[in-house]
């Protein structure tokens, strides 16, 4: 606490003084000591003991009586009460609502119970303190002054300009030492241009089913993994994952320049990482031939080859190019042309 | 001295703290503080009291969450799951929700206090800055609050993406996305805090350190340095009779006001665990385990961070080429907006003192209209927030109540520039309408209702007036930056017998001042004829 000095009242306080006096009338003197006068205190209920009082004091028993049954039915349902999760059987969902239930009937009886007590039984009081704000006196503004001053002159740091610049040397490789460990998070950027997918590398489901053309029906769209051995982790599905959209019958695609060759008779395939903030974008219309991210709402048109046409993202899908193998499968025909999902500083165009 | 030999058992402990701390006067000072009392004192409140349940469900919640990225089959007792590949984190969530006894109830009322904690923060913020509370001698706990918002936000988030579950999974691929975004050094700042690339196996392990001893410890100190503050600079007040800067009117700590804060601790720990027991929060099991294939229509984050995903949705598609290098659209609501409405938060008490020229210390608060300017900047600030945290929403808009979604996006991009600047009109003149009519019954006096025939044959409203008034029947007061009644029932002793939350406290003894009152009112020809030049007596 602050105002230690001189701001005490100075007033004539005898102990023996003090301890004739009634605790009230004490307990008012001892606060002028620290500048609190109480100016008005009056008891709730001045007479004591009248039907009034006794109802408000009912009321907080009542309170805290609700606490303590709230909390002994809360260990009771702790223990009794069914709570393990059974498919078909719903009992065990009771568990955690009377749980809270009891909990906060519990919590919430002492609270108002003494939040009542104060407002309803104790006397109401209006007491001043006064503050001491804003800056401290001259005197100790100067005499900290002198003793900072002095302290720095003891050290005659102002005119050993040997120490002055050694020190402020030692201070900044001091301050890149501190920093310098944190060396250890760094990681070169690498693997943000490429993704599992290689020439030949078959397309599965996420069941590792293989898929042949006739797989999809027309209009139809499916998500499709690199069929490699670590091909639905995480780690690769974040990057290679892939819509494979077989389009209706009468539907064109006006291809990327470059790219005409990308897809194999009504199929094409996309990166399904949205290249506006990585979400998938998983939402499609078949109607119009919209793909929806649901995170940030860009929208990508397919049968204009997945360029943004509303929404956020300013880049169309990149897409892979595929065919089918010798024995009916779908393939790869390499990575992705250009690196999958949001941009970046160095993002290759 | 002759002090009595025989000591209590109470006096003894006293004694040998004392003998060992010398600590009376500091007991005596701390017990008889003096706190202002005032409804909206409560907010910073509801915030420490929100962050002190966080700890406490946060460490038991710790005893079995496992933040680890390891890939495990689960095998618990939720069988719609079971079977399934799935990290430690979120297997141990399951756990927690499933097979740990009340577990569920402690994530739950950890989730929830967590928004809690946020939006008391964000009010009491709202409070201080609409009456001026973070005037000088106060920008320092200004900062710090900013600070603590900041950091409880950050927080919030390295939270709810512990659990790698489908929702919080997505979220950190855009977190992902944010920080590759920076120019220059995006790429390195991601994979700092990745450890690999996306999602790499490091992140679940260092956002939970970051959660549950970095942040928490940051937040702790300035939660200890931001009420030492208080303590020591002394709780603002309004004006009020009585009240000046140089003094602070209230309640002593002991016993006053330490029951009542008390006991609002309990209620505020009670009503979070009626809540998380009886309404749901993040069902992880429903979202299933992270995969970075799938997402759910309708996602949404935590609240606090809705306002970062409107602007994300509103911001237009411009992708910026540099030469060879490449500025994201995700970089400017996200990396760039947030630091201009923070540090514009930061810098805004030094703004007003250079702007106003106002450098006076302030222990007295301000009614928001008293200052126009300001209400209606932060009415303007708040609008600019509501549009962004609306648009965080704009698909469950659209689709509740079958709205195109474009249209929404629309509606969001043209609000966010034209309802600030109309906020701000019609706060300024609502402040000033306001003002004016304080003037107005300042000098009219409180319209009775009663319409009076003079007998000159005029018809005349008579005006109660709240003091003295001139030769002309204004009334003499000075507006004071303290409410002024407006209506009958709110003078004298009858504002005392309006008390009471949901219904009026009436006390007898009130009742019967207050007719008293008013009877000595009646009599008064002073009412009649307020706001009008007396007659000429003859």
């Amino acid at each position: 606490m602050s105002h230690d000095s001189g701001t005490h009242r100075s007033q004539p306080l005898d102990v023996e003084e003090l301890e004739r006096l009634p605790m009230e009338e004490r307990a008012k003197v001892a606060s002028a000591v620290d500048g609190v006068n109480i100016v008005h205190r009056r008891e709730r209920f001045p007479v004591p003991g009248t039907k009034a009082e006794r109802r408000a004091e009912r009321a907080v028993a009542a309170c805290f009586l609700l606490t303590f049954l709230g909390a002994v039915a809360f260990t009771v349902a702790y223990v009794v009460l069914p709570w393990r999760y059974e498919s078909g059987n719903q009992s065990y969902a009771w568990f955690t609502p009377v749980l809270g239930l009891t909990m906060g009937l519990a919590l919430l009886g002492i609270g108002f119970g003494v939040v009542l007590w104060a407002k309803w039984l104790m006397p109401e009081e209006e007491t001043v303190q006064d503050r001491h704000g804003g800056r401290s006196p001259e005197l100790d503004r100067r005499t900290a002054a002198a003793v900072a001053v002095d302290g720095l002159a003891m050290t005659g740091l102002a005119r050993r300009s040997l120490l002055q610049k050694t020190l402020g040397l030692s201070a900044l490789a001091l301050g890149a030492l501190a920093v310098i460990p944190f060396g250890g998070l760094i990681k070169k950027p690498r693997g943000l241009v490429q993704t599992a997918w290689r020439d030949g590398v078959r397309l599965m489901t996420s069941d590792r089913r293989l898929i042949r053309p006739g797989d999809i029906q027309a209009g139809g769209i499916a998500t499709v993994f690199p069929a490699v051995q670590d091909g639905l982790t995480t780690q690769v599905v974040a990057d290679s994952v892939v819509l494979l959209i077989r389009l209706r019958p009468g539907q064109t695609v006006r291809a990327r320049p470059g790219q005409e060759d990308f897809g194999w008779q009504d199929y094409l395939a996309y990166s399904k990482i949205c290249t506006h903030a990585g979400c998938p974008a998983s939402l499609y219309e078949q109607q119009t031939g919209r793909l929806l991210c649901p995170c940030h709402q860009s929208q990508f048109d397919l049968l204009q080859d997945a360029t943004p046409v509303f929404g956020p993202a300013a880049r169309p899908l990149p897409k892979l190019a595929i065919t089918v193998d010798e024995e009916g499968y779908f393939v790869a025909r390499g990575d992705f042309p250009e690196p999958i999902g949001p941009s970046y500083w160095e993002r290759p165009s | 001295m002759t002090l009595p030999t025989t000591e209590t058992r109470a006096e003894k402990a006293a004694n040998w703290f004392d003998d060992r701390l010398t600590i009376a006067p500091v007991v005596r000072r701390t017990l008889g503080k003096v706190f202002p009392d005032h409804w909206s004192f409560m907010m910073g409140e509801i915030a420490l009291y929100s962050f002190i349940i966080l700890l406490l469900t946060g460490t038991y919640l710790s005893f079995f969450f496992d933040p680890s990225m390891a890939e495990v089959h689960y095998d618990g007792s939720y069988s719609p799951l079971r079977g399934i590949e799935m990290s430690r984190a979120y297997d141990s969530t399951l756990d927690i929700s499933f097979d740990v006894r009340g577990g569920l109830l402690m994530r739950q009322i950890h989730h929830w206090a967590a928004l809690l904690f946020v939006a008391a923060m964000t009010v009491h913020m709202l409070r201080t800055f609409f009456t001026g509370g973070f005037r000088k001698p106060r920008e320092i706990n200004w900062l710090l609050g900013v600070g603590l918002l900041t950091l409880g936000i950050v927080e919030g988030f390295a939270g709810y993406s512990l659990p790698d579950d489908l929702l919080s999974g997505t979220g950190l691929r855009i977190a992902h996305a944010i920080m590759l975004s920076i120019p220059v050094v995006g790429t390195w700042v991601a994979f700092a805090v990745f450890g690999a690339d996306f999602p790499g196996t490091e992140i679940i392990p260092r956002l939970y350190i970051v959660h549950v001893l970095l942040i928490p410890g940051i937040i702790l100190a300035l939660i200890a340095v931001h009420v030492g503050l208080v303590v020591v600079q002394m709780h603002t007040q309004f004006p009020g009779p009585g009240r000046t800067e140089r003094n602070v009117v209230g309640e002593r700590m002991y016993p006053l006001y330490a029951a009542k804060a008390g006991g609002f601790f309990f209620l505020v720990f009670g009503v979070m665990a009626l809540l998380s027991g009886l309404v749901q929060i993040n069902p992880v099991w429903l979202y299933g385990p992270y995969n970075p294939a799938q997402v759910s229509a309708g996602t949404q984050p935590d609240w606090y961070m809705g306002f970062l995903d409107g602007s994300i949705r509103l911001f237009p598609a411009w992708e910026i080429r540099l030469f060879d290098y490449t500025i994201s659209p995700v970089f400017w609501p996200t990396v760039v907006l947030p630091g201009i409405l923070f540090t514009l938060l930061a810098l805004y008490p030094f703004l007003e003192a250079r702007l106003t020229g106002d450098r006076a210390s302030h222990n007295l608060l301000q009614r928001p209209r008293d200052v126009p300017v300001r209400m209606a900047l932060g009415a303007m600030a708040l609008t600019f927030y509501t549009v962004l945290l609306i648009s965080g929403g704009n698909d469950i808009i659209a689709n509740k109540f079958d709205i195109s979604l474009n249209a929404m996006i629309w509606w969001g991009r043209i609000s966010l520039i034209l309802l600030p600047p109309v906020a701000y009109v019609a706060t300024y003149l609502l402040c000033l309408g306001l003002q004016r009519h304080d003037r107005e019954v300042l000098e009219h006096g409180v319209e009775t209702g009663i319409i009076k025939r003079l007998p000159s044959g005029e018809f005349i409203e008579v005006h109660q007036p709240l003091g003295t008034v001139d030769e002309h029947g204004h009334g003499e007061l000075e507006y004071a930056g303290s409410p002024v009644p407006k209506k009958m029932n709110r003078l004298t002793s009858a504002a005392q017998r309006t008390r009471g939350f949901l219904w009026p406290v009436k006390e007898p003894a009130e009742l019967q001042a207050r007719s008293d009152t008013e009877r000595a009112l009646e009599e008064s020809d002073e009412r009649q004829l307020a706001g009008r030049p007396r007659e000429p007596e003859l």
